[in-house]
């Protein structure tokens, strides 16, 4: 069972995270978390200084976060994006494809669970940006 | 009297606390008192039921009817399906419904 | 139709893998109800008032006659040998066991069939014409459009807790026969100099908050259709309603934003997304659409009818709607037999009907959201063959767009969220009409039940409708004049206190009376409502 989950190759940042409000006035930050109702754009002008956005899921049914972290992908942020909450192994996958590569669950996760949940769809039907070629892609390339 | 009412986990079926268990039949629903929702925690978290909810009846001569026109249709089965319900021989049940 | 190929097999194989891996954890205990519940949705199973329900998906309404023997063999095995089709064009079935549930997904799955997000905050099944395809009036047919929006919503990760359901129809008609303007999106497909696009209507809907879809934008040409659908539902998950559920459907944002702040959200993100590559190129809608190509039509078939048996010449007039190919007709099979369930089907008709898609009709079925069935593809020369075998089954009532043709919800007598039954009042209504022969009279006349305020029977949209409602402990009905879910979409109005059960079929008796009174020439039920308000109604009625 594990509490905290990364499917990045460097190490997880340990460093301190700052709400949105508080990473505004403070200049040296590094590691934000923003809620539901916070717009992730906001972090924009700041992602070359950024190595670790944490997005909250206080509820597992409140997507608002799944949009946060494409957002924040699309803009070409490649720091961590972790979803932190209540993060359950059958929302994963969905996570991964909109760009989370670390979790930190309420409760913890069965790893093989995980890796099941992952590996279960052999293809995805949308572009995200999680590098994925989508099916109407792959049945259009040339052989 | 209060009575508590349940769905089956794995069947879905429509059941009544009879006291020691659960019964399809809602003649056999006994009055819960003040224990209905923890008897119906405790089933929910023993993985018997599902949506366990506690509620008022009357006792008559044909045994508990619940005071709400839902759990009687909960308890019979489809008023335009006599057929389907859990006394199909008694054919029309509407009244006792309504 | 669509075929799938091994990438769509393989992708509801997994589902049924995944859920049968959820609902074994379920029964083991390592999922909470409240864990399960959401996931159970997302393959269309409900816990109702008396059982499990399931809730297949018919993609834009369209089967084929293996689909349709699968969908009775279902009901036979699984059920009590009956199925339900819905106002969303889908089919549900009433008592399904929780551990039978992921052999009946297997079962779907080796027919191309799923129930995949038929439930749960996320995109619900895309809706479209049940005559798509057949319509002489349409700009093409609309389910390659239909198709690939399928498979873009399946599985969409972004949208999968959205803050309520998704509902989205694509038409390519002037005539609307799919209450398009009634769902969360609206697609009508259009021309313009040549090319196709999309006039996007956001924000319809039925339910305690009704709303005809305002139109977003003229046109979106049909290359970034998934774009701009996207950046409208982005817009939704970020913004739309969380703390209330009953102000969470995206008509609610919609009306607070406004509809010019909306369109201007929605057009920022799309400026956005249409960078990302988001739309498939057209050789895949292309792919799709090879597979909506007619049919081979015979030429040189015959128009003309023997119509000497009077019940098949009037089931003719009624059921039965002009065809694009000379020499065809498109059959409508009326699901609402007088005194029955509104939409249900035994599992011998439903197996019928797989057999007369296959001798008569090119192998293809329609599920209209009116709750009855259609048969696209029928030779007019083999009309009556064809008749003769519905009559015999039950299948031949000609009542279509009748008083006693009743979109009716499941109601309190099978709905856990019911406040009152529908069905009893949709069968003393048929009853009524039918015996005493003013529903002949009335002619069109589109009449709608909803036993709650989620408005399943699109009671907001009746010509007549009908709202059950909880009066202390007893079913009490409203009745409402007005509304429609077609082109000439309008929602309807309460005419005033509610009544029981024999009061309210009194009630649309004491309506059509007044109608029959006072019709010009041609006009519907609804022309002359709307010519003379709801005053004289109220007084007919209440006087």
């Amino acid at each position: 069972m594990a509490d905290f989950l990364s499917f990045r190759t460097d190490e997880a940042s340990q460093e301190p995270v700052v709400t949105l409000e508080s990473f505004g006035d403070q200049s040296n930050a590094t590691a934000v978390r923003i809620e539901p109702s916070e717009d992730a754009r906001a972090l924009l002008p700041f992602l070359d200084r950024i190595s670790l956005v944490e997005v909250s899921f206080p509820a597992y049914t409140d997507g608002r976060g799944y949009s946060a972290a494409r957002i924040l992908r699309e803009a070409g942020y490649e720091g961590e994006l972790r979803a932190v909450g209540d993060v359950l192994v059958d929302q994963i996958a969905y996570m991964r494809r909109c760009g989370f590569d670390s979790f930190k669950p309420n409760a913890p996760l069965d790893d093989a669970d995980v890796e099941a949940a992952i590996a279960r769809y052999p293809d995805v039907y949308q572009k995200t940006i999680d590098g994925r070629t989508p099916i109407w892609a792959k049945r259009h390339e040339s052989a | 009297m209060k009575i508590l009412t349940a769905n089956d986990l794995a069947t879905g079926d429509v059941v009544w606390w009879a006291g020691d268990g659960w019964s399809r039949l809602l003649a056999q629903a006994v009055d819960t008192a003040s224990e209905g929702d923890a008897i119906g925690k405790r089933e929910e978290a023993a993985r018997h039921v599902v949506s366990a909810y506690v509620v008022d009846a009357e006792m008559t001569a044909d045994g508990p009817r619940p005071a709400h026109i839902k759990e009687r249709i909960r308890g019979l089965g489809p008023t335009v399906r006599p057929d389907l319900t859990l006394k199909p021989e008694a054919g029309d049940l509407t009244a006792w419904v309504i | 139709m669509y075929q799938y190929d091994n990438y769509d097999q393989a992708m509801v194989d997994a589902r049924v893998a995944e859920f049968r891996d959820q609902v074994s954890r379920r029964l083991e205990g390592k999922l909470t109800e409240e864990q399960f519940r959401p996931l159970r949705l997302m393959n269309g199973l409900y816990l109702q008032l008396h059982a499990y329900m399931l809730r297949v998906a018919v993609p834009y309404g369209t089967l084929s006659g293996r689909q349709m023997r699968m969908l009775g063999h279902i009901a036979r095995k699984y059920d009590r040998g009956y199925g339900h089709f819905t106002t969303r064009q889908n089919i549900q079935y009433n008592w399904i066991k929780l551990s039978d549930a992921p052999d009946i997904l297997a079962d779907l799955a080796s027919v191309e069939m799923h129930a995949i997000q038929t439930s749960g905050n996320c995109i619900r099944n895309i809706s479209s014409d049940q005559y798509a395809g057949v319509a002489a009036d349409e700009v093409a047919d609309p389910r390659p459009w239909a198709e690939l929006m399928r498979q873009w919503s399946s599985f969409h990760p972004e949208f999968s807790y959205l803050p309520r359901k998704f509902k989205i129809a694509v038409i390519a008609s002037p005539e609307d026969r799919a209450a398009m303007r009634l769902h969360d999106i609206g697609l009508e497909l259009v021309k313009r100099d040549g090319v196709i696009g999309a006039r996007v209507f956001v924000g319809g809907g039925m339910g305690r908050t009704p709303m005809v879809a305002p139109e977003v934008n003229p046109f979106v040409t049909e290359d970034e259709i998934i774009a701009y659908v996207e950046a409208c539902l982005r817009v939704y998950n970020r913004y739309g309603r969380r703390d209330n559920k009953y102000k969470a459907r995206i008509k609610i944002l919609v009306h607070e934003l406004g509809v010019e702040e909306y369109r201007r959200q929605v057009a920022e993100e799309f400026a956005h997304m249409k960078a990302l590559g988001l739309n498939p190129p057209r050789e895949e809608l292309a792919r799709i659409a090879a597979y909506f190509a007619d049919p081979a039509y015979e030429g040189g078939l015959p128009d003309a009818l023997d119509r000497s048996d009077p019940d098949f010449a009037l089931w003719v007039d009624r059921n039965v709607a002009t065809h694009k190919q000379p020499g065809y007709a498109i059959v409508n099979i009326s699901l609402k037999p007088i005194g029955g369930i509104p939409g249900d089907a035994s599992a011998d008709q439903i197996e019928l009907m797989a057999d007369l898609a296959e001798r008569y009709s090119m192998d293809e079925l329609r599920v209209t959201h009116a709750q009855n069935i259609v048969l696209p593809y029928v030779r007019k020369a083999e009309l009556y063959a064809l008749w003769q075998e519905l009559h015999a089954a039950g299948l031949g009532e000609p009542n279509l767009d009748l008083v006693t043709d009743i979109i009716a919800c499941p109601g309190l007598d099978y709905c856990s969220l019911a406040n009152a039954r529908s069905i009893p009042v949709a069968q003393k209504i048929a009853q009524r009409f039918a015996g005493n022969g003013k529903d002949a009279h009335i002619g069109e006349l589109k009449l709608k039940i909803s036993g709650c305020i989620n408005a399943c029977g699109h009671h907001h949209a009746g010509h007549i409708g009908i709202l059950g409602v909880d009066r202390k402990g007893t079913e009490n009905y409203q009745l409402l004049l007005g509304g429609s879910g077609a082109e000439d979409c309008s929602l309807g109005t309460i005419t005033g206190p509610g009544f029981d059960e024999n009061g309210i079929v009194d009630a649309v008796e004491k309506a059509t009376d007044l109608y029959l009174r006072e019709r010009a020439e041609g006009e519907r039920f609804l022309d002359t409502y709307r010519r003379l308000g709801m005053a004289p109604f109220k007084e007919a009625i209440y006087g």
